[in-house]
């Protein structure tokens, strides 16, 4: 391969790996735009999610890649396994949220962010409890369709992958820009007592930032499984960073800023890869975080927050 | 509609704390059907304590808040707005970073979508025509004096029975606090009562039907506008760059 259908191949893998990062990363930022806090646990509902999604494709008769699928059985049992993985994921979410955060809702300090960190460990442990710890075999009903283009391929996978990452971030951008309880959402997010005051109840809109979140989540999950074929008790861990990351490179709390941070990761994980060395990603990932904080504190696309009395 | 001749809004014997600070001791205020009724007093006496308490931001340890008669204290802030109760807040507290016109929709928040809710978008169109100028814009970007008038715009749009407003004065060039003033009385004369929280004294004790002044959390004074301002107490402490010398 020459030089440029590399880089080329690179950019196609950062997209698809950006695009995973992208769904989880909006997670973060929707709790955190309105609560203010690191949901950590994230990193593990997007764990859990790799699994419900492979058991709910083995649920409708899958198992590894040997049963691979065309035309309309594809499209159904892929947008059945998305719906089914983001529903369960979301509820997750949702109860974390109602159970384990809501009582501690109006304790000060970072109380809240290290029970994130608990219920994280808790997801982890019962998977690895239930499951064990090797590798799972994820099944993937795609047939091998490439695509060339100047050089580099095109998997079938990928753009998979794109479509459900944009379609789901078009429906996440219409939810919040022109729904009523998007409307709610983004108002809680730029002053809560307000939106308390114009008759919000936020812990509604607490809810929805958290069952959304957690549906993105289990969608990356799917992906996940369906880009590397396998998932296991681990996998939250790197996959969970590297997105964190992308929401605070992109601006904590604010949403495009979150697709555009995962993209980014993804891109300097895949060129970073290639031309540094694949065990050098996070090192160049994390570096390139350090620098953006350190000239642009509040990340690409975030402004820095007034002061609020 | 239960005691529809009682007050509209009225506190009993309320107390309220932060933490261990007791902001409001004590307070008794009735604000009657139809009535502009201000609230006066220095920094730190309990006045935006007791828009939260109306609001039902923080809730009393004791005392009652009836709003038509009902007890509300125990009620969350969005039942309160949906039983008639919006808020000009401090410093206006406008959504900035979503549209005037979003701002709008975020006061009718209560209210379902429909012929209803685009009547009121007018009915505030037609009383502030630079809030319909601005209706794409930001409302960040607005001027302190546009925001005010989109903050009032906002609380008309839950079709509220009484709105409380914070200091809706403050902030503001000289022209624009004459206008807002002018417009609080042109909203009241429309049946809407206000409890007015003001720290222009001389301004509000002109529009004011009655006052109540407090100091350190207590009620020391309340009376109709013009008992305060004949008040000698209330001239020096709260009128007392404003007042013209009497001519020899």
């Amino acid at each position: 391969m020459t030089t440029a259908s590399l880089l080329l191949q690179q950019l196609i893998n950062g997209l698809s790996l950006g695009a995973m990062y992208a769904l989880l990363a909006l997670g973060f930022t929707l709790v955190y735009g309105i609560l203010e806090l690191i949901n950590f646990a994230h990193f593990n509902v997007f764990m859990v999610g790799t699994f419900i999604a492979m058991w709910t494709l083995e649920g409708l008769g899958l198992s590894g890649q040997s049963v691979i699928l065309h035309g309309p059985a594809l499209i159904a049992v892929l947008a059945a396994g998305f719906a089914v993985t983001m529903v369960v994921t979301g509820v997750l979410g949702v109860g974390i949220e109602r159970f384990v955060l809501r009582p501690l809702r109006d304790v000060k300090g970072p109380a809240a962010m290290i029970t994130t960190i608990g219920v994280s460990y808790v997801l982890f442990n019962v998977i690895l409890l239930f499951v064990g710890a090797g590798s799972q075999n994820f099944p993937n009903p795609m047939p091998q369709a490439r695509f060339n283009i100047a050089g580099a391929v095109i998997e079938l996978r990928e753009v998979l992958i794109w479509v459900v990452a944009i379609v789901l971030m078009l429906a996440l951008t219409f939810f919040v820009q022109s729904t009523k309880i998007g409307r709610a959402m983004r108002a809680t997010a730029q002053d809560p007592e307000a939106a308390r005051m114009m008759g919000v109840e936020v812990d509604r809109v607490i809810m929805t930032a958290f069952f959304l979140g957690s549906a993105l989540a289990g969608a990356g999950g799917m992906v996940f499984g369906l880009y590397y074929n396998y998932t296991s008790f681990i996998v939250g861990f790197t996959a969970g960073l590297r997105a964190f990351t992308a929401a605070v490179l992109g601006g904590i709390g604010n949403v495009p800023g979150a697709m555009l941070g995962g993209i980014v990761i993804g891109l300097i994980e895949a060129l970073g890869s290639q031309f540094v060395g694949a065990s050098w990603a996070d090192v160049v990932i994390f570096s390139i975080l350090v620098l953006v904080l350190v000239f642009r504190p509040a990340g690409l696309l975030g402004r820095v927050a007034p002061n609020k009395s | 509609m239960p005691e529809a001749n009682g007050p509209l809004l009225e506190f009993e014997a309320v107390n309220t704390f932060y933490g261990d600070l007791h902001v409001l001791k004590d307070v008794c205020y009735i604000i009657g059907r139809g009535e502009i009724v201000s609230l006066l007093g220095g920094n730190a006496c309990g006045k935006s304590t007791t828009m939260k308490t109306i609001m039902g931001i923080v809730r009393p340890a004791s005392g009652a808040v009836r709003f038509d008669g009902v007890e509300i204290q125990q009620l969350s802030t969005a039942e309160r707005v949906r039983r008639g109760i919006a808020p000009v807040l401090e410093a206006r507290r406008l959504f900035p970073r979503m549209t005037v016109f979003e701002n709008l929709e975020m006061g009718a928040y209560i209210h379902k979508r429909g012929p209803e809710f685009e009547a009121d978008v007018e009915r505030v169109y037609a009383r502030f025509p630079r809030v319909k100028e601005r209706r794409n814009q930001l409302a960040g970007t607005l001027s302190g004096g546009e925001q005010q008038m989109v903050a009032i715009g906002r609380a008309l749009m839950a079709r509220p029975r009484m709105i409380c407003m914070d200091e809706p004065s403050m902030g503001l060039s000289p022209l624009y606090v004459e206008q807002v003033f002018e417009i609080i009385q042109q909203i009241n004369a429309d049946g809407i009562s206000i409890f007015m929280v003001e720290q222009n004294a001389s301004m509000a004790l002109q529009i004011a039907h009655r006052a109540y002044v407090l100091q350190t959390g207590r009620v020391v004074l309340s009376g109709t506008a013009k008992e305060l301002r004949d008040n000698p107490a209330i001239r020096e402490a709260y009128l007392g760059e404003l007042q013209v010398p009497a001519p020899a």
